[in-house]
Order: C-alpha cells, then structure tokens, then sequence
C-alpha cells in the first residue's frame, strides 16, 4: 500500500507556465526517493503538491487515504499535520529561539488559542530537548536562530519537522545553501531519520552524487515530466545527460571521471 | 581555451555602447534646460531676481525672526502646547497602526487570504495615503469643524494608508519564508500571524511607526494652523499679530522637538534591529 500516490498530476502557474504535466508516481512507506532534475524542471512544484502549498491544476494525488486536492480546511490541516517540510533557506524564525521554533512543528496539533500564545505542554517540551539532543543542538537550544551556522539551521528544520511527528518529510533542496562538511551531516541525518523511525523521505536534491548515495529510489524530471523513475544503483549515465539535456563532459559532475 | 586568449572582434558598422551613453546623457540634460527655460518664462520667473532676494531675506530674518525677551516669556505656553501636539501625533500614529496591521495582513500575498481581499486593500490603502493629509484636514473641516478631532482624523487616515503599505512590503519581505513553513506544518491564519509574523517582522513595524511618529509631529503643527489647534495654531496666532519673535521660537521649538525625537528613534532602531 503507497503512502502517497500522483495520477495525470499537471500543474500550470497563471495559465501559462507549464511547470508539471501528466505526473504519475507512488511512493511506499519507508522509501527515500530523491528527485533530480535541471533548474525549473518542477521538482519544488511536486513537493509543494503535496501538502497544497501549491494547488494542482490537474490529477489526483492520494496521500495516507487523503484525497489532498479535494481536501477541505479541516482535512488539509490533518494532512500537513502528517507532512513535515524542510527548505534550502531552512525558513526558520529567524529572531526566535531554537527551542521556540522547533515547537513550531507542534503548531498543527494544537488549538488556535494555544498556539497563538504558544502555550505548549512539559511534554511537548521535552520532546523538542530530546530531538535536539539527537541532531547536537543541545547547547543551542536558547540561541537565536540568527547566531547559528547554515548546517546548524538546517538541523533547526529537520527538529521542526521531526516534533510533527510526521508519516512523510518532505526536502526542498535540503543542502543547496551548505558546505559539503555540513551537507554530509544533514543527510546523514536525514537517512538515519528515515531508516530508524521509519519515516518516507522525498529529497529534491542538484547533486546527483549525493542522490545516487542516500536514495533508494531515483526519479529525473526534465521540463515537468519524469524520464526516469527506478531504483539508484540503476540510474545510468547517458540517462543522467538525458535528464539534465546535456551532452557529455558538460555536466560538473563529469569532473570525478576525469580524474581516473 | 582559445576563447580567452583570441582577440575580441570590433563590432562592425555600430556605434560602440559608451558613444550612445553619452549622446543620451547630453540629450537628458539639454532637455532639462530647455524645460527648465521655459517653465521660468511661462511663470515669469527670473532666476537673477530670486537669487538676488536671498541676501535681503536673511537681513530681513535676522532683525525680526530672533527670539527676544517677551518670547522667551512666552515658553511656558509654548511647550505646554507642544507637548499637546507631540501626544496628539503619537495617539494618531499609534491608532492607525494597529488598524494598518490589521488590514496589512490582508493585503500581503504572504498569507494568502484571497488575491481579491489583498487587492483591494491595497487600492484602500492606496487611495488614503495618496490624498495629503492637508487635503484631509481641509475636508474633514466641513464635517467637524475647527476641532482637535478634525486634525487627528487627517492624520490618521494619510498615517493609516502610509503604514498599510509599509507593513505589507516589510511583511512581504521579512516573513514569507517562515510563514511558508508554518503553513507547511498545519498551522492556522492566527497561529502564524502570532507565531510568524508578528516575531519577524515586528523590528521592521516598529521603525516605520516611529517613523511615521516622527513625520506626523512635523504635519501636526502645519495641520494645527487649519484646523486652529495645537501648537500650528500658537504659531498663526504670533504670526498674525506681528510678533515674529515668539513665532520664530514655535519654530525652533518644533525643530528641536522633531530632532530629538529622531535621534531618539534613531537609538531604539538600533537597540531593536
């Protein structure tokens, strides 16, 4: 039984920009696929299909027994509560603690009241110390998020994410803004989170490396449709030229051949 | 590597970019004289005349704008009616701030409420802060006459449409990557105006406000005059009776109030930011 199903999913933004079209995809529980693809070929569009960021002009997309574009307010809010997300520019609150933001994830479960003057429980609370003690945050718990690294704040995000206690966790260009050190880290991480707790994982990623490394499964996406969908270890590289449309020695990643 | 070591070729039968730059730097500035020229002779202005008058003005200004012993007397009465503008300025500004946040998050894309909502909001907006709150105060006289009320109203409608658009760029600017995420985890429209806006944002807010505190103590005292209140009205009263001296303390009163007051901003921008 999938987790999440696309069918005939097309999306096109002000009746113009073609950004999906005739997307079919599904995705099991406990996978970890990453989506590859050139700039503007809608990888951020499919995630953010997902959990309705982005309403889809087209297509059915199922997720956990969810009809999601159908979904009233009510509905959509139990969707999202299920769905965690995490962005290449962390999107944290900035001038708020880490403590205070990693809270954020609990947001969804509670009532507005509550939420508005963020009144979370004892157990909440030690829920969010013990997530930032198993990402190392520990010591920055109290910091503003302003005083941390990248690589820092993305593991803010990825404890957000986790304190939803979410089915899915969803990666938009989860290491796009980080040094390779810290970008080892957050996958890492990332893997670790979807192998032991079982959480599905769909990553956009650039670097088809690192993809072909922590992903299962691998779908290329050229100009909104998919040319590739199947296991990593079996993604070639002429279909690697073909998703990104490039001939070879033009991509960077051609650089590592070079060399043997 | 050839491509960086081969010389560029000279662009054939085109005028190079530079040539262009300056032909149309030259056209810019022939344009403005000429304009210049001829909106002075339609309105019958002469340049020399205005220029000669300066030295007069300043002679004229020295002898009656310097504040003498019967001004200075006068202080007291003065102050108090600044104080009374400088409050009256702040209650507008405050008022109209929290109106403008509230209708602010309207009109952001931010919170997506509903692209028709946002719009015409900002057309609201738009057409509040577009209208002087001179003309304001003058319209409002019709309807409550020569009244403290008059003044705030002015104020506050010119400040209102002024702030609402503020709000929604810093909005729109500071907190729409949080607020996505929020959106992202389930919460609701309050949860993330509480939660995401307001905490990211509010720095930005609160300098326009005091900005806007600022601009409205500087208008209030020329809205005083109309609507014959304040401290504008002390300064039409001296001045109609002749006596610049007292006039000209209005002045330097209001000046040093208004550059206190921005150099007291000036401190908790940076205290907050």
């Amino acid at each position: 039984m999938p987790i999440l199903e696309f069918q005939n999913v097309s999306k096109v933004y002000n009746g113009v920009t073609k950004a999906l079209s005739n997307v079919s995809f599904s995705v099991d529980e406990g996978d970890f696929v990453s989506i590859i693809g050139p700039s503007g070929s809608g990888k951020s569009t499919i995630l953010r299909c997902i959990n309705r960021l982005v309403d889809a002009t087209q297509g059915e997309i199922y997720f956990d027994g969810h009809d999601i574009n159908k979904a009233g307010k009510q509905e959509l809010r139990e969707v999202r509560k299920k769905i965690g997300m995490i962005f290449q520019h962390y999107n944290l609150v900035d001038r708020l603690s880490v403590i205070e933001n990693v809270l954020h994830g609990r947001l969804g479960h509670k009532s507005t009241i509550a939420g508005v003057i963020g009144a979370y429980t004892e157990q909440e609370k030690e829920t969010a110390f013990s997530i930032l003690a198993m990402l190392g945050l520990t010591e920055q718990a109290y910091k503003r998020c302003d005083e941390l690294s990248g690589g820092q704040k993305q593991r803010v995000g990825i404890a957000r994410s986790l304190m939803q206690e979410p089915r899915l966790i969803l990666c938009d260009e989860p290491i796009a803004s980080l040094d390779p050190s810290a970008s080892k880290v957050i996958m890492d991480h990332l893997s670790e989170i979807n192998k032991a707790l079982k959480i599905t994982c769909i990553a956009n990623l650039h670097q088809v490396d690192v993809a072909m490394k922590y992903a299962k499964r691998i779908i290329g996406l050229t100009s909104g449709q998919i040319v590739y969908d199947g296991p990593a270890q079996d993604l070639s590289r002429s279909k690697i030229y073909e998703i990104y449309q490039s001939n070879e020695g033009e991509l960077i990643t051609d650089i590592r051949y070079s060399y043997e | 590597m050839n491509n960086y070591t081969k010389q560029a070729p000279k662009p054939v039968g085109q005028t190079s970019i530079f040539t262009i730059r300056k032909r149309s730097f030259a056209l810019v500035f022939a344009f403005v004289a000429t304009l210049f020229a001829l909106s002075s002779a339609v309105a019958n202005f002469s340049t020399a005349k205005g220029l000669e008058s300066i030295p007069k003005a300043i002679i004229w200004m020295a002898a009656n704008f310097v504040p003498d012993e019967k001004a200075i007397s006068r202080l007291p009465n003065i102050l108090s009616k600044l104080a009374e503008t400088a409050l009256l300025a702040v209650a507008v500004t405050v008022c109209s701030a929290l109106c403008a946040f509230f209708f602010s998050l309207l009109g952001t894309k931010t919170t997506k409420i509903n692209p028709w909502i946002s719009r015409a909001v900002r057309a609201f907006a738009s057409f509040f802060r577009n209208v002087p709150n001179i003309v304001w105060a003058i319209l409002l006289m019709f309807s409550f006459g020569q009244n403290i009320l008059t003044g705030f109203f002015a104020l506050f409608f010119a400040s209102f449409g002024m702030l609402v658009r503020m709000f929604i760029e810093t909005i729109d600017e500071v907190s729409s990557s949080c607020v996505e995420a929020l959106h992202a985890t389930g919460a609701t429209f309050l949860q993330t105006v509480f939660q995401g806006i307001i905490p990211s944002s509010l720095p930005n807010i609160i300098s326009w406000v005091l900005y806007m505190v600022e601009y409205n103590i500087r208008d209030s005292a020329l809205i005083g005059l109309l609507t014959a209140t304040g401290i504008g009205n002390l300064f039409d009263l001296y001045y109609k009776r002749l006596d610049y001296a007292s006039a000209s303390l209005v002045v330097i009163c209001i000046a040093v109030m208004v550059i206190s007051i921005e150099i007291a901003s000036n401190k908790i921008r940076k205290v907050i930011m």
